[in-house]
């Protein structure tokens, strides 16, 4: 659903919308709420492929045991109940791009774009972007900077780039697995390198991979780089540690699959007043110091934070009302309760 | 009280007092001992609070569950004798126990 629904917005080519949310977590996904039921459309950016932030990316299967009402949610539920419950307000999701710009354009709303040089226009910003943008695990390996991007990847942009290469891939989850699967038959050597001799991934890629180990096309090796050895950013070989001692393997192309982890990344460049990496807000508005940008959940900070999700859903209902002020100067917002109010319940969809 | 001794890289060595239940991550980060970052606070879900069990110790720590030997694949210089410091609970039966702070997290 999610990749449909970010086509969509390719196809109708609509850049403008009332507020744009940055980042999917628990967090950014009910702020679509609250801002829908103050007639706000918004549109959802965020790194991953999916929705659901770290809840869905590091502890999908682990029970949450604070949210008010779920005795025990895991962080998947949580997600697919949080999408279940915005979807009333049809908020356009776009999956896999990071937002890299955000400014005041001169007609005084905010100009954003994104890694994949989309642009948007929106008259608020709210930024959810938790702990920072997803982004791969770097391996601690001294010098490894000065590969990263010409023989060092994180993620294959272009196959063709590895035609021929004496290939080495490093890690034991679905990422390696695949990769190995995919490149074997036009690199030129395939070691597929990992800690032990159990893998993380669909069974079926492992026994692939087996076949393919088998029949000699890929080289499975157990151990670990210690070292990177090239010049000018080209790798020319890698020193593995294996339980036997140490082996010297040839590469000119490395891809490490470990994970991802969470760095602030572009909204660090964004010019908002920051402490220690996190954006100051008041707690009447959730207001960073530009007005109409607007920060929630574990990104923000002000006395007395909490990063739970719990704090983060308060902070989206309060900053809600301060966002309709700025989308809908001239109208009055009356308060309303949705178990009451016809107008909530037509918005969303239940009368 | 469980005393704990941590040994850095660099051979520097530091004991804290733990109380029974509590994880050995935890009583490093009580304890501020360098090199423990637990970025995920003991969900075994990031592999940095990683440590490796004295040699005299390993038996009494016990094995990684699959969840967590799953997780070490994302530790750095794993070796035989590597845990994730959130997975091993303090019990007086580990009073004394040793651990090595590797010398870089992932
Ligand atoms: C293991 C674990 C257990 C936890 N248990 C609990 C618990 O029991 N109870 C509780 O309340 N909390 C718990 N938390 C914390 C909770 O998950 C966070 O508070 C919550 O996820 C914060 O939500 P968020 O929406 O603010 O940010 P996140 O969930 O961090 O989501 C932010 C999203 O923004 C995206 N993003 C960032 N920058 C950009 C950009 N520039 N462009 C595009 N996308 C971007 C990121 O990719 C990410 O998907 C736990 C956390 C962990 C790791
Ligand atoms: S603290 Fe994250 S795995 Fe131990």
């Amino acid at each position: 659903m999610a990749l449909d629904e970010a086509a969509a917005v390719a196809d109708t080519g609509a850049t403008e919308f009332d507020a744009v949310v940055i980042g999917a977590g628990p967090v950014g996904l009910f702020a679509v709420f609250e801002l829908g039921l103050v007639d706000i459309k918004t549109c959802v950016i965020d790194i991953l492929d999916r929705p659901g932030g770290q809840c869905a990316e590091l502890y999908p299967e682990k029970p949450i045991y604070d949210i008010p009402a779920l005795p025990t949610v895991t962080g998947q539920e949580l997600t697919d109940r949080l999408m279940e419950q915005i979807k009333p307000f049809g908020a356009e999701f776009i999956f896999s791009e990071r937002v890299d710009e955000l400014q005041r354009g001169e007609d005084g709303r905010f100009h954003l774009k994104t890694d994949a040089g989309r642009e948007i226009i929106a008259k608020v910003v709210v930024i959810a972007a938790g702990g920072g943008s997803f982004t791969p695990k770097r391996p601690p390996l001294d010098g490894i900077e000065a590969y990263e991007g010409k023989s060092v990847f994180y993620a294959v942009r272009r196959m063709e780039d590895l035609r021929g290469k004496d290939v080495l891939i490093v890690g034991g989850g679905d990422s390696a697995l695949d990769w190995t699967l995919n490149l074997a038959p036009i690199a030129n050597s395939l070691t597929l390198l990992h800690r032990r001799d159990e893998f993380r991934g669909a069974p079926h890629s492992v026994e692939k991979m087996r076949a393919l180990v088998a029949e000699g096309r890929v080289r499975l090796l157990i151990g670990q780089v210690t070292k990177l050895d090239g010049a000018d950013g080209q790798l020319e070989a890698v020193t593995v540690k294996t339980a036997g001692g140490e082996e010297r393997v040839t590469a000119n192309a490395m891809l490490p699959f470990f994970g991802l982890t969470m760095k602030l990344g572009p909204v660090a460049s964004w010019g908002l007043n920051l402490n220690e990496n996190l954006i100051l807000v008041d707690t009447e508005k959730f207001e960073t110091s530009e007005k109409g940008i607007f920060a929630v959940g574990d990104i923000n900070l002000y006395p007395g934070k909490l990063k739970l999700i719990l704090s983060g859903f308060h902070e989206a209902a309060l900053m809600a009302q301060a966002a309709y002020k700025i989308v809908h100067p001239d109208k009055k917002l009356l308060f309303q309760y949705t178990t009451s109010s016809s107008s909530l319940q037509k918005k969303l969809g239940v009368k | 009280m469980v005393k704990l001794v941590f040994i850095q890289p660099d051979g520097d060595s530091q004991t804290v007092e733990a109380e029974p239940g509590v994880t050995v991550m935890e009583a490093a980060k009580l304890n501020d001992i360098a090199g423990i970052e637990a970025e995920c606070g003991g969900a075994c879900a990031c592999a940095t609070c990683h440590v490796y069990v004295d040699a005299d110790w390993v038996e009494k720590t016990g094995k990684p569950e699959a969840i967590e030997e799953d997780m070490l694949d994302f530790a750095f210089d794993v070796r035989p004798e590597s845990r994730l410091s959130c997975q091993i609970k303090v019990t007086p039966a580990l009073d004394g126990l040793t651990l090595r702070v590797p010398a870089k997290q992932f």
